[in-house]
Formats: C-alpha cells, sequence, structure tokens
C-alpha cells in the first residue's frame, strides 16, 4: 500500500479545514446549537417527555445526526469535485496509488473532520441541554460508521457532479429532508396511521435512532436493524465506488 | 509513412514502448490509430503535430490520465495498466493547463505531489528542486499570487518531486516570455544530463529544433515520421543556392534544363534547389556549366529549409 499518498491526500485535505475553520467548523456548530437554543432550551421545556426523555435532550442526536449527514457529504464531495474542477485530479490520477488508497484518503479526511465536528457539537448540546450517553462505545461505533459510510456517499456525489448545482442538489434536496422527516424531532412513533410504516423507509430514520439508542436507550426500530441498515448502506456506496474506479466513470475518459 | 530513427546515445534501450495503441473516445472520435512508438533511455524526444493531433491523448494515456482503446504501453520494461506503481512512479508530468491548487503553498504543493508518488520526505531534495526552478524564496506564498511564468515553474517542481526517470512536458513553453523559456531549455538539457528522459510536445518547432534529439510527428492520430533530428533535416530539408547575375537574363537558360534552376521575377538571380542529401558535386557542376555557358554572377548564397518548413510539408503530405 501507498501509505505516502493516503497521507498526502488526508492531510491535504485536513489542511483545508483548518485554513478554513469559519466555514467547517465554527459555521455548523454555531447553526447547530441554534436549535439546541430554540428547541432545547426555549421551548423544550414546554413540551411534553417523548419516550421519557426529555424533549430538549430527545432531539440532541437528531440534530448531531444531521450535522454528521451533511457534513460528510459535503466534505466528501467537496474533496473530490474541486480537484476535477480546478484540473489537479491529473496528477491524483497519474500517481502510482490505488482507488481504494485514493478513497481511503479522501473519505478518511471528510469522515475525520465530520467527527470532530461531531464531538464538538456533542460537547456544545451540553452547554444548553442536560443528556447522557447510555451506551458510548455504541455511540462512538455509530458516529464514525455514519460519517465514513455518508463521506463514501458524498464521495460518489463529487464524482457524478459536473457542477456546483449537482453538488449541492442531492444535500439539500435528499438528505435534509429525509433527515428532518427521519425522527430527529420527534418519534416516528408520534405519526399517524399510515406514515409511521412509510417513514420506515427513509433510510435515516434507521441512523437517527440507532444512534439515540445509544444515548437514551430508547429507539424507533431495533439497533441491529439500525447497524444493519448503515451497513446497507455503506456496501452500497462501495459498490458503487468500484464501479466508478472501474469504469473511470466521470475521472476518465 | 513511418520510418524508426535511430537514438542519439550509445544506449538504445526503450524506455517506453506503445505497441498497436489506439484510443476511440464515446463519441466516436478515433483519436489513435495504431501507434507503434519507442523512445529510448536518455534523449529528448520532441512530439510534433498541428492542434487535435492526438499529442495530449497519447502522453495523457501513457501517464494514466486517459484509458486506452486498445494496445499496449511499457514504462521502463513495466506495463502501465499491469505494473501501474511501478510504470507510474518514474514518470513525471507537466500538463499543457496551469492546472494548480491555488490556496496552497508551492513549499505544500511540492511535498504534496513527493507524498502522492509514494516518496518518503525528502526536504533537501526539495529544496534543490525549487532552488534549481528559482523558487526557493517563492515557497511559503500561495500558488495563486504567483506570476504565470512562475505557476509553469512550480508545475515542473511537481512534475520533479518524485525523481522521475521519465518526464513528459506538454508544451512547457506556451505563454511564456523568451527569457524564462531559455531558462527551461536550460533546465531541460540539465535533467537530460542527468540521466532523465524528456519527451515534450510543442507549437514552437523552434523548441523541438533547439532542443530534441529525436523528433515524432503524429497528425490525425497517427504517427507519421519518427527520425533522428539532424537526419530529419538532412533527409528531408531542402537546400538554395541564390546566384546573383551581372547580367539578368529574360528565361532559364535552355541548356541547363536538366537542372533545377528558377528565374527571379526581375532575372537577376537564378535559384537552385536540390535536397539535403544531394551531393555537393552537383553545385559544382551546376557552376562550371554557368561558366561554360559565360553566365556570369557577382554574388552567391545558400539557404536551407528549416524544421518548421519540413514539418509542414509533412503534415500537408499526411492531410
Amino acid at each position: 500500500m501507498n501509505l505516502y499518498a493516503v497521507r498526502a491526500i488526508y492531510h491535504f485535505e485536513l489542511a483545508r479545514t483548518w485554513r478554513t475553520l469559519i466555514q467547517s467548523i465554527a459555521s455548523p456548530v454555531i447553526s447547530t446549537s441554534l436549535y439546541f437554543i430554540v428547541f432545547g432550551a426555549a421551548i423544550g421545556a414546554r413540551m411534553a417527555r417523548i419516550d421519557g426523555v426529555s424533549y430538549g435532550a430527545f432531539i440532541v442526536p437528531g440534530l448531531i445526526m444531521l450535522s454528521i449527514l451533511t457534513e460528510s457529504i459535503s466534505n466528501a464531495s467537496f474533496g473530490i469535485y474541486m480537484p476535477k474542477y480546478a484540473g489537479t485530479i491529473y496528477e491524483v490520477l497519474s500517481a502510482p496509488i490505488s482507488a481504494l488508497e485514493i478513497v481511503i484518503g479522501y473519505v478518511g479526511a471528510a469522515a475525520t473532520k465530520s467527527i470532530i465536528l461531531g464531538l464538538i457539537i456533542m460537547a456544545t448540546a451540553r452547554l444548553f441541554v442536560p443528556y447522557g450517553i447510555i451506551h458510548p462505545l455504541v455511540m462512538v461505533s455509530f458516529l464514525i460508521l455514519t460519517s465514513v459510510t455518508f463521506s463514501l456517499f458524498g464521495f460518489v456525489i463529487g464524482v457524478w457532479a459536473d457542477g456546483w448545482e449537482k453538488l449541492q442538489i442531492i444535500p439539500m434536496m435528499i438528505v435534509t429532508p429525509l433527515t428532518f422527516l427521519g425522527g430527529s424531532f420527534y418519534s416516528i412513533n408520534m405519526l399517524p396511521g399510515i406514515w409511521s410504516k412509510i417513514a420506515l423507509f427513509n433510510p435515516v430514520v434507521y441512523l437517527v435512532s440507532g444512534f439515540r439508542w445509544s444515548f437514551y436507550g430508547v429507539s424507533d426500530v431495533s439497533v441491529g436493524l439500525s447497524l444493519a441498515a448503515t451497513f446497507g448502506f455503506m456496501v452500497a456506496c462501495l459498490i458503487a465506488i468500484t464501479i466508478i474506479f472501474r469504469t473511470g466513470y466521470k475521472l476518465k475518459v | 509513412m513511418q520510418s524508426i530513427g535511430q537514438p542519439p546515445r550509445t544506449t538504445v534501450t526503450p524506455i517506453i514502448q506503445v505497441t498497436d495503441l489506439n484510443k476511440t473516445y464515446a463519441g466516436g472520435l478515433s483519436a489513435l490509430r495504431s501507434i507503434n512508438l519507442e523512445i529510448f533511455k536518455g534523449e529528448i524526444f520532441a512530439l510534433l503535430g498541428p492542434n487535435g493531433a492526438g499529442k495530449t491523448t497519447l502522453i495523457s494515456i501513457i501517464c494514466g490520465i486517459v484509458n486506452a482503446s486498445s494496445g499496449q504501453i511499457r514504462a521502463d520494461g513495466f506495463d502501465i495498466i499491469a505494473d501501474y506503481r511501478a510504470a507510474r512512479s518514474r514518470i513525471g508530468l507537466v500538463p499543457q493547463e496551469l492546472h494548480t491548487d491555488a490556496f496552497e503553498t508551492v513549499w505544500d504543493t511540492v511535498t504534496f505531489s513527493r507524498g502522492l508518488f509514494g516518496k518518503a520526505p525528502n526536504p533537501v531534495y526539495l529544496q534543490a528542486v525549487l532552488t534549481d526552478l528559482s523558487l526557493w524564496d517563492k515557497r511559503s506564498e500561495k500558488i495563486m499570487t504567483l506570476s504565470g511564468g512562475m505557476k509553469r515553474r512550480v508545475m515542473i517542481a511537481k512534475a520533479l518531486s518524485h525523481e522521475p526517470t521519465i518526464l513528459f512536458l506538454d508544451e512547457p513553453t506556451a505563454g511564456v516570455d523568451v527569457e524564462l523559456r531559455r531558462d527551461m531549455w536550460r533546465m531541460v538539457r540539465n535533467l537530460r544530463d542527468r540521466g532523465v528522459t524528456i519527451i515534450l510536445t510543442t507549437h514552437y518547432i523552434e523548441e523541438a529544433e533547439e532542443m530534441a534529439d529525436r523528433i515524432g510527428v503524429i497528425s490525425k492520430g497517427e504517427i507519421i515520421l519518427v527520425e533522428d533530428k539532424a537526419q530529419l533535416m538532412s533527409k528531408l530539408g531542402k537546400k538554395q543556392l541564390i546566384l546573383s547575375l551581372v547580367e539578368p537574363l529574360s528565361e532559364t537558360p535552355k541548356a541547363l534544363a536538366d537542372v533545377s534552376l528558377e528565374l527571379s521575377p526581375d532575372g537577376s538571380e537564378l535559384i537552385f534547389t536540390f535536397d539535403g542529401q544531394s551531393d555537393q558535386k552537383n553545385v559544382a557542376g551546376l557552376l562550371r556549366r554557368l561558366n561554360d555557358l559565360g553566365i556570369e554572377f557577382r554574388d552567391l548564397k545558400t539557404q536551407e529549409s528549416s524544421l518548421e518548413d519540413i514539418f509542414v510539408s509533412l503534415v500537408r503530405a499526411a492531410a
């Protein structure tokens, strides 16, 4: 394995985060904190508990997951799209580096940023909302698994996109709505009739549910199902990436 | 027409071997057709061709940026697909366009390039590369703040950062001023002297004439000629002997109808055209016959066609 190459890509990508600290870290932390202040500290105190958990604490896992999903996709898609856009991708394609090493470098850096961001948001939330974590190892596992999976998804989007609009369209038009409707602010058991069943087709439900279980021991679906769904999505992304590199799709002509 | 020129150096080891290479793009454009080419270790090889001839496509395939439709390429004996790590680690590429990470510093970008090609950090070597390219003073500056010429140097520094033995320069002096162009020529010769094989494409025929050991001409996706530069100029170059006559003539002498002679419009000059390989006796014979005919001249000069003339005639013939 070309470890020097993996390290070069990984450091290169992380260096951009430190260069754009306000945009990369401060901005998502502040915007998520606003949710904690409004829905957690202000309105949350007047709302009923859900599954025995105060509303302010209930929304913490979902909001962390919202940030992780959007940032993982954004970081990884930008990371591979930017060299395509600037033309510097020629260097990566001509280097003695395998597809796996390229993915580890780009996706590893994107996932690292998301995990750091998730931990910062988690710590920030504690300033506004009291909460505990019953299963910290499971929590960390979900954090890593989700960050890696959606960074893989972001990598696919970055390769697919041939314009800035396309880069934004899936995160904005699909991922954010699915996250809001995926039980971040409520339990899907609260949905009326058939809607609680339809919600089960939303993959984000499984992520939020599993992550919330690691905090409070309550979930909408079983933890095993959550893990299986996340792994399933990861495998789908890995298959897509394998096809991309085998065919050179949008990377090589 | 295809002829394989002999390498100018004692070694004849091919460092790049292209065998029956074809490239057809998805839209149906046939960019390369049955390319067979050998480039020898330690030479400067200039690949000439008009726009769209396939020069960049050929380089891009060898470097792994574009997929070939069929054919085989070996770099230093390694297949570029099966042994891509070994092959690519030997190759450096300076692309035609100035593709740079605008927000990176010069030092960071060359460090990145070295790592990407699997080399352990070596600040001493990178310092030497930057110093050679007059970039050491600019090492902490962001690339976006550099001039076009400096960015071109950064591209070369990146390509050299992993100590390649084969260097592709795709239009290396496009858009750079004369002084920088001369600097680059000097640098390329230095690299060749250190054993690096250089393959360059250029629109400046003068550049190929100045630097190349061998010339390849590509047109419409086909290699139409590969030849040692000196032999090419000798074989295909035309020479002209121009005689300024003491008394103008109204027509070329009938007694010299067997000689390729032209008369200038005002009748004051006779122009004798002969190919570069002709025996000089032809010239001496002509002068003797002119003397016998009593045609006196007060001055004579010779001129020969440049590589550019040869290139244009080759490409026109292939069209």
